[in-house]
């Protein structure tokens, strides 16, 4: 196989703290292949953006990234120079964050914060950047694209905003994307279309993308592959087909089965008792085993490692040994 | 009927959101309104959940205020079991008040952080003097077991809880008063699933030992689906569809709804094409004229530029539509 656009390897993020450190990602990894949708998904807590921050570099201090290795096309991106990084973050790394109008500038026109973006990462003369500006306002699909462009922010409605961000995270095209709760604050019927633009735009340019939710839904009709984060740990991963329909991982179980959907005719939801714990009191062994209902001696003490289940899947629970191992403890 | 707990009829409220005097005279600009809720007709019979669903500035929240009495309508009135609700009347609305309670959206907000949960949940108790003395610390304890925490958490202070364990605390409180209706305002929208799961099913199990009626105003539509027996679906201040909710998912009337099921992101992965929803909600200061949906819907028509189509009977309930050719709900004036 080819090497993968975005290796994340044994990535580990804390917060050194008064009292004590907080390890809030503990030895994540993933690969994101050439233009595939990685969705990236858990409760609040879980370490989703955490891991997006610490892709492109922007870790709020004095989180650190405390371990591990991340690696941009064979190139390794978390030990870079923080000028070196700045042009990896726009350039190879676009983003969109939750809040369309706090990512934009609410002084500068469209137009100006797009053709800054453009010509800060691609050698071409004014001219030619507010054409491409314009060109990409477009394909997002805002009418009217060569006169709104000297609009500010606050002259377009929430949905609009969000595709003007997706137009910023774009300018410069860059291989990957990390959209970031994309989604989250807009309507149900303006978040069908931002999803359809940043998964026909990307798909269109060939852009991977790593899309942080918390909606299952909006993963299920995006990403290629999903990985579940529990308590800054990968609890699974694999195709969206195989992870919503046929969850390995008891929290992933759980998780599927605590949503609503708009077929279903269950009475009640099942639901994981509990909370996901604190970062100060993760409990020794599987970090999910008080919540656990499948949970064993082993589940107590030793912590379990993502597990091959054949066809690209991986999970990381002790029911899923191989039987040999299982014999030997 | 004499199942109907509360009914709303003609309900409107409009806000002012004129300029200050003077910028009116000097750029000559008329006073403006916002109407937030238009002429809003629904019944809540006994027992059952009611959900309102709509995107924001559908006027979900407005609706949710003056039903408990926080706002006053402009025009419409509310009949809560029968009598009228009277706004001008003191004595009579905090007669009122003990019967229904309200949950709201951000259990962060909505819980004093001075306050010890006790107080929190004695609160009601104490305002519509039920109860004296060390029964209200057993009522506070008992209330407590309900929701599904322990008796000892009295003592704490709301900072010491997870939003999920604040959300059991808001009901706890809603429930204090025992009142037999409940408005709940995005009552897990704040909350992660697995944690929403939970607050459904608890709210579910309440209603079926209290035999509670809730009004659930949400933008989640399955969350709403999994809820409710009947569904209001509001767009721009307007009721457009009133179904069985059973029904509305099957088999909806109203182009709006459709398209807003249309919406939801599949989770069945059924690989179904989804219409794409065209434009957003427009502004509720200049509504368009006639039906409010017609710019964005796909079978308008021009009678729907013109007038603003009254309820129809619907095989599941109402809904106001040009397309539609049931009966009136209303006789024609």
């Amino acid at each position: 196989m080819a090497t993968p656009l975005l290796s994340v390897r044994d990535l580990v993020v804390e917060f050194p703290t008064r009292r004590g450190t907080l390890r809030a990602l503990d030895h994540v990894s993933f690969d994101i292949a050439e233009g595939e949708v990685l969705g990236m998904v858990g409760e609040s807590g879980a370490g989703k953006s955490l891991t997006g921050a610490a892709i492109i570099g922007l870790l709020e201090p004095p989180g650190r990234i405390a371990g591990g290795e991340i690696w941009l096309r064979g190139e390794r991106i978390d030990n870079l120079p923080p000028e070196k990084m700045r042009r990896v973050r726009g350039r190879r790394i676009g983003m969109v964050f939750q809040d369309p109008l706090t990512s934009l500038n609410p002084l500068y026109t469209v137009a100006q914060q797009l053709i800054e973006t453009i010509r800060t990462h691609v050698d071409v003369s004014e001219k030619e950047a507010r054409k491409r500006a314009v060109g990409l306002l477009d394909r997002v699909g805002i009418p009217a694209a060569a006169r709104r462009i000297d609009d500010y922010p606050h002259h377009f409605s929430g949905g609009m905003r969000q595709r003007v961000v997706i137009a910023l995270a774009l300018a410069a095209e860059p291989e990957l994307v990390i959209a970031d709760e994309p989604t989250t604050a807009l309507d149900v019927s303006v978040q069908a279309q931002i999803i359809d633009v940043l998964k026909e735009i990307c798909a269109e340019r060939g852009a991977s993308v790593m899309l942080i939710t918390h909606d299952m839904g909006v993963i299920a009709e995006t990403a290629d592959r999903v990985a579940v984060l529990y308590a800054g740990r990968m609890a699974e991963i694999g195709p969206v087909r195989d992870v919503i329909q046929a969850a390995e991982h008891p929290y992933t179980v759980g998780l599927m089965g605590s949503i609503p959907t708009l077929t279903q005719t269950a009475d009640r939801l099942t639901q994981i008792p509990g909370a996901m714990p604190r970062l100060n009191a993760i409990p020794q062994g599987c970090a999910f085993n008080p919540r656990c209902k499948e949970v064993f001696n082993r589940c107590l003490v030793e912590r379990p490692e993502l597990i091959a289940r054949g066809g690209k899947r991986h999970v990381a629970c002790w029911l899923y040994e191989p039987m040999k191992e299982a014999f030997d403890v | 009927m004499s199942d109907v707990l509360l009914s709303v009829e003609g309900l409107t409220r409009r806000f002012d959101v004129s300029k200050p005097f003077l910028n009116r005279v000097f750029e000559r600009e008329e006073r403006q309104f916002l109407t937030a809720a238009a002429d809003v007709d629904f019944e809540i019979r006994k027992g059952e959940t009611f959900a309102l669903v709509g995107e924001s500035g559908s006027g979900k929240s407005t609706i949710a205020k003056m039903i408990v009495g926080l706002l006053e309508p402009s025009e419409g009135e509310i009949r809560f079991d029968g009598k009228v609700m009277d706004f001008a009347s003191g004595a009579a609305m905090r007669a009122l008040r003990r019967r229904f309670q309200m949950i709201f959206q951000d259990p962060f907000a909505s819980l004093n952080p001075r306050w010890r949960v006790g107080d929190i949940i004695a609160e009601p108790i104490r305002t519509f003097g039920l109860m004296r003395g060390a029964a209200i610390g057993r009522e506070v304890g008992r209330l407590l077991d309900l929701v599904g925490l322990s008796a000892s958490d009295a003592e704490k202070f709301p900072h010491e809880f997870s939003g999920g364990q604040r959300q059991r605390i808001a009901i706890a409180r809603a429930l204090s008063s025992r009142p037999e209706f409940i408005v709940c305002d995005e009552p897990t929208s704040a909350l992660d699933v697995s944690v929403q799961a939970q607050i459904l099913n608890l709210m579910r199990d309440l209603q079926d030992e209290f035999g509670l009626t809730y009004l659930l105003i949400s933008h989640d539509l399955s969350v709403v689906r999994h809820m409710s027996n009947r569904i209001g679906v509001l767009y721009l201040g307007r009721l457009v569809e009133v179904a069985e909710a059973k029904k509305l998912f099957l088999d909806p009337q109203h182009p709006y709804t459709r398209m807003l099921l249309d919406a939801v992101p599949d989770l069945a992965l059924s690989g179904r094409r989804r219409v794409p929803v065209e434009g957003e909600i427009p502004n509720p200061i200049n509504p368009p004229p006639g039906c409010a949906f017609h710019p964005r819907c796909p079978h308008v028509m021009d009678v729907c530029r013109r007038t603003i189509p009254d309820p129809r009977e619907t095989d599941s309930g109402t809904a106001a539509c040009h397309l539609l050719t049931g009966q009136p709900v209303k006789a024609a004036v």
